[in-house]
């Protein structure tokens, strides 16, 4: 006795069937996107998994065969920022959080270049960082990203823009606080690490 | 075993600092999407899955069950 007189059960609709295969396949991109707004691995399966809900629930008003990569993304993004509004700890994600973001790495030949990526990551902007996930690593266009971020193209452009700028010179600078390695090693490792990769790619 | 995007023999005149800086961004992305990927491969837990049958249970009556 379930209590409510609601409906006859209906059979899940081909639709729903659809809409469900599609979600799961999104799945693991939403943790990486989660993982990268919270920086730190248990948030974001809550995050990803109430994410994967509301995109359920709102089901109907999504028209299928439209991109529901961007579609699922922001929802994420919105829950995101509106758990943080109501009462997120407000971790500006400074670099100790850097540090657990994305853990559980590793190519375990370069740990050094990962851990020195994620500590710059962590010194860029919240929107800055956002638009270069989405654009760098998650391979979305512009428009998608904009759509994501419900902002101006031209703003992505920008934002991805500065934050590559201000990365690099983070690198090179080796401008976040880091026991004393000098501040070139952090480059050298990346484009060492981004070579071996390249190459795996390749071959 | 050089990534040639740039045409061999004919380096940019005063624009090393440029190529330079190409490579690097380059170098950037590719550590990012690897960073990204990182995750996008892990194992998806099973709570994800559980979730979606129990959601699909309560709309469809539990046909699954």
């Amino acid at each position: 006795m379930s209590g409510t007189s609601s409906p006859p059960p209906k059979p899940p609709s081909a639709d729903d069937e659809a809409f469900k295969r599609e979600l799961v396949v999104l799945i693991p991109h939403l943790r990486a996107f989660a993982r990268t707004l919270t920086g730190d691995p248990t948030a974001a399966d809550d995050l990803a998994q109430d994410a994967m809900m509301k995109a359920w629930d709102a089901r109907a008003s999504y028209q299928m065969g439209t991109n529901m990569k961007a579609w699922t993304f922001m929802i994420l993004r919105n829950q995101f920022y509106s758990e943080k509004r109501r009462s997120w700890r407000q971790t500006q994600l400074d670099q100790e959080a850097a540090e657990r973001t994305l853990v559980a790495v590793d190519d375990p030949e370069s740990p050094v270049a990962l851990d020195e990526l994620r500590l710059a990551l962590a010194t860029l902007p919240e929107e800055q960082r956002e638009a270069l996930i989405l654009v760098g690593a998650g391979g979305f266009a512009y428009e998608e990203a904009a759509e994501i971020c419900q902002c101006a193209v031209g703003t992505v452009k920008s934002r991805v823009s500065r934050a590559r700028k201000a990365l690099q010179a983070t690198l090179e600078k080796g401008g976040y606080a880091r026991d004393g390695r000098a501040a070139g090693d952090a480059m050298r490792s990346i484009l060492a690490a981004a070579d071996r990769l390249s190459s795996v790619r390749q071959g | 075993m050089t990534d040639n995007s740039n045409p061999p023999g004919k380096p940019p005149k005063g624009g090393a600092s440029l190529e330079e800086a190409r490579l690097r961004q380059q170098a950037i992305g590719v550590k990012l999407r690897h960073m990204f990927d990182e995750v996008v491969n892990e194992p998806v837990p099973d709570e994800f899955l559980d979730i979606l049958r129990r959601a699909d249970e309560r709309s469809s009556g539990g046909s699954g069950a």
